[in-house]
Order: C-alpha cells, then sequence, then structure tokens
C-alpha cells in the first residue's frame, strides 16, 4: 500500500527500511505556505486510489531496474493537510549514497508526472482551488 | 455497450458527479467518449485537446477501444508529492 489516510509516520517508515546498507536518503513533501504568490492554509489531496496504487507500484519496478541496489519506500498521504504536513515521504536505502540520492529523485519527479493525485489550496479569503502545474496556475 | 466513468477533482466540479454509466455504441473509442463528454460538460469543450485518458486505471491514448464494462477516467493535470 502507497496511499494513506493518516498523518505518515517518518520513524515507522525508517524502521520499515532498516537502513544497515549504508546510505538512506529520506524525501519528505510538505505542505507549503504559500503558492504563486498566496497564502494557502491547507491543501486536500485526492487520489484515484485504485490506479494511483497501481502507478506507485510501477514506479516502485521501475526504481528497482534502473537502480538494482536500492530499495525504496514510498508513502502518500491524501485528504486534508495542514502547512507543514508531510504529503509524501520516500525512503531510498542503497550500500552507498550516489544511488540512494538518485533513486529518491527519480521517485518524488516520477510521481509527480504519472501518479493521478490532484491537490485543491485552501486560502485565508475562504477561496480555495485546483492546482494545475501544467500551466503554472491553476484551473 | 456500457462502460463506467469517473470524474475526479476539477473534472467532478465541472461536471457535477463523480461517476456514471454511460451506453456507448459497439467501437467507441476514449476520443468517442471525450466528444460526448465535451458536448455536456462547458470545461472539457474550452479544452485544446483531450483529457489524458485511463482505461482500467492505465494511462491510454485516445484511439484506445472501448470494452463493455471498462472503467473511463479522464485525468486533469496530476498534482500529486
Amino acid at each position: 500500500m502507497y496511499l494513506t489516510t493518516s498523518p505518515i509516520d517518518l520513524a515507522a517508515l525508517l524502521r520499515e527500511v532498516r537502513a544497515s546498507d549504508g546510505a538512506l536518503c529520506l524525501f519528505v513533501g510538505v505542505v507549503r505556505n504559500e503558492n504563486a504568490g498566496r497564502r494557502t492554509l491547507a491543501i486536500e489531496y485526492e487520489a484515484y486510489g485504485a490506479m494511483a496504487e497501481s502507478e506507485m507500484a510501477r514506479i516502485a519496478d521501475g526504481l528497482s531496474r534502473d537502480f538494482p541496489a536500492v530499495r525504496v519506500r514510498i508513502i502518500h498521504r491524501t485528504g486534508r493537510l495542514e502547512v507543514g504536513e508531510a504529503s509524501v515521504a520516500i525512503a531510498a536505502v542503497s550500500p552507498h549514497r550516489a544511488d540512494a540520492f538518485a533513486a529518491c529523485r527519480a521517485a518524488i519527479d516520477r510521481i509527480k508526472t504519472t501518479v493521478p493525485i490532484w491537490k485543491k489550496e485552501f486560502h485565508p479569503d475562504g477561496t480555495s482551488d485546483w492546482v494545475d502545474p501544467t500551466e503554472g496556475r491553476r484551473s | 455497450m456500457r462502460v463506467k466513468v469517473l470524474y475526479f477533482a476539477s473534472f467532478r466540479d465541472a461536471a457535477g458527479r463523480d461517476e456514471e454509466v454511460r451506453d456507448l455504441p459497439e467501437g467507441s473509442d476514449v476520443a468517442a467518449l471525450w466528444r460526448e463528454l465535451a458536448a455536456e460538460v462547458p470545461l472539457f469543450a474550452r479544452l485544446p485537446r483531450p483529457a489524458p485518458a485511463a482505461v482500467n486505471r492505465e494511462h491510454s491514448p485516445a484511439t484506445t477501444v472501448l470494452q463493455p464494462g471498462d472503467e473511463v477516467a479522464f485525468l486533469p493535470p496530476v498534482a500529486g508529492g
């Protein structure tokens, strides 16, 4: 399972990957307090759940082909998150740091491209809108 | 034939529904379904090209021919991470 509606437990994630191999690279995406100059109070993440799970499994498979020495664990949260909360966490474990960094970077880049997850930003003035990264504006 | 259509995020807001079953002529492809929906949903009609589609939870080109019982979703620009 890659999706969760509960707060991401980083300590549990680190225990799960048990980094005795040499290098552990951890990426955590957190809800930012602004976007394109507008303040954000919270973000609601919505997923096409079954497809998001299978796309993240596909990404994990691709990473194990591209970085055979690396083990990767990905978890993405959905639902309403406040500023500063973790929306996604990726742990990449490898004998050497170069592969761990590269796999972690590749994982988040691929997640942002193919996984059907959307986010709605809530602003202090009571408005909200869906983020559209492809046009640098909101749809 | 009947297919299930799912709507997410901004597309759900625009369509005013999160899922429906639609009856399509046999042999319809994803593009044909998009044209039907664009005739009903103004936001879809305004898009310069059909939105990316998933058929049975797999990214699929607009030329994909649909089968009875397929689950089709048109995907707004994804914004995970």
